[in-house]
């Protein structure tokens, strides 16, 4: 059986260490803060200019001054700061944000990355995922394995314009959890009740497969 | 010293048709919502925009698009109004969208006076056609230059006489760097006290980036996203 989006944030939660602080991208990966592991603390970082995002906020407790990269109405944690644009982007830059988690469209075998533009369809930007591949020192792409077509979006290169170039560290998709290597996808977890083949059949780019692939175990 | 102004009619007085204007805001956080009234009731047009987003339908710079006052934007992410997209499209409105670090750090390099910056943003993508590249310790930088704009259009949660600014919590984003940038730089502010009230230590802006100030008044503050926690 495939994971649900629910299932990807709870395994990429378990990326997460105690002290780090994270860029979560918009859909799946804002999922993840529902799944921090407990005794684990990590601060949020929401490049619109704040660290220490904290839920959203109860009905009627709304700030129109306070939202997320995804302009979603959010509050802050004891402890949170707030800063301008340049500097949101400055700490991403310097690496001092240790882990950003965000969706694609595709990915190659190489790390590279596309989630910004299809041609043909009308072009909405880039906003700040250019900023974010180009400088996190850690990035996992959560995505599905496949497009709605039913084409894998795993690639030896990518075909759609490109957000970044060999940056990708870690793929998690419904099927499996892959790390990119100079060899490509080095599967590490399959879902449960997923097949290597399957895996294998549904990875356009380079798939390495070394001995016994264990499941991923949800509790 | 008087850079108080009564309202937006005034502080935008003099912005001409064909200018190159700086709207600070993220999305409708801290946007400057009277000076863009203002624009709107004057019906300036050719302007260029800088600023990170292009408004909605009918809130923010979406007012001006729906005027077609506006000839170009530059922005990082748009195409939350219809109008705009039909623009796009029938060929009206330029956009050049840009990375959303590399417009702040353009930004920032107008306001610290320094002609360009060297960002990784972009690099191997299309956003790198044409762009002298640089290798410092084995990885490429794109070379962008600083940005130069005619008024630079800013809103703050507090302001002085003196021209000093404070920000209020993530409508902070765009505000400061832009500030920095124009050259007229043109505040509006909830809330504007004589020099002496803010403490210095807690200024963001500093009043020699402000050449005008004025008390900002009906405040929408529209929720793009409304989110809230759902009742267990």
């Amino acid at each position: 059986m495939a994971i649900d989006k629910n299932q990807i944030a709870q395994r990429i939660a378990r990326e997460l260490k105690d002290g780090y602080y994270v860029n979560l991208g918009i859909g799946i990966p804002t999922l993840v803060a529902n799944y921090i592991p407990a005794g684990i603390n990590v601060v949020l970082q929401s490049e619109n200019g704040l660290l220490g995002m904290g839920p959203f906020p109860e009905a009627g407790k709304e700030d129109p001054d306070l939202i997320n990269a995804g302009k979603q109405t959010i509050t802050t944690i004891p402890g949170s700061s707030f800063f301008d644009s340049a500097m949101s982007f400055g700490m991403i830059r310097a690496g001092k944000v240790d882990l950003t988690v965000l969706g694609a469209m595709e990915v190659s075998d190489t790390g590279d990355i596309a989630n910004w533009k299809i041609p043909g369809k009308m072009v909405k930007g880039m906003g700040g995922a250019m900023d974010l591949v180009a400088s996190a020192k850690n990035i996992i792409v959560a995505m599905m394995h496949t497009n709605p077509k039913g084409e894998s979006k795993l690639l030896p290169a990518c075909s759609l314009p490109l957000t970044g170039v060999r940056c990708v560290k870690k793929v998690l998709t419904d099927l499996a959890l892959m790390d990119i290597t100079d060899e490509g996808f080095l599967l590490l977890e399959r879902a449960p009740g997923v097949s290597v083949d399957e895996i294998q059949a549904k990875t356009a780019g380079r798939l390495v497969v070394r001995g016994e692939i264990p499941e991923m175990v949800f509790g | 010293m008087n850079k108080i102004c009564t309202g937006a009619e005034e502080a935008i007085r003099d912005i001409p048709d064909g200018a190159v204007l700086m709207l600070g805001g993220f999305g409708l956080c801290g946007i400057p919502e009277n000076c863009i009234s203002a624009l709107v009731k004057k019906r300036v047009t050719g302007l260029t925009c800088i600023s990170n987003n292009a408004g909605v339908d009918d809130f923010g710079i979406g007012l001006m698009l729906m005027q077609q006052q506006v000839k170009k934007m530059i922005s990082s992410y748009v195409g939350e109004n219809a109008e705009f997209e039909r623009q796009l499209l029938s060929g009206e409105l330029e956009v050049e969208l840009i990375p959303q670090g590399t417009l702040a750090t353009r930004c920032m390099a107008a306001g610290y006076g320094m002609p360009a910056i060297f960002t990784p943003a972009g690099v191997g993508t299309e956003v790198a056609t044409g762009k002298e590249t640089r290798r410092f310790n084995g990885k490429d930088y794109l070379l962008e230059y600083a940005f130069e704009a005619d008024f630079a259009i800013v809103k703050a949660w507090k302001g002085d006489t003196m021209g000093n600014l404070i920000y209020k919590d993530t409508a902070r984003n765009f505000n400061p760097l832009m500030a920095m940038a124009g050259k007229i730089t043109i505040a509006e502010v909830e809330e504007l006290v004589p020099a002496g009230e803010l403490d210095p230590n807690m200024i963001h802006t500093p009043g020699i980036y402000v050449h005008r100030i004025f008390q900002g008044k009906d405040y929408e503050k529209r929720i793009e996203q409304r989110t809230v926690l759902s009742k267990k």
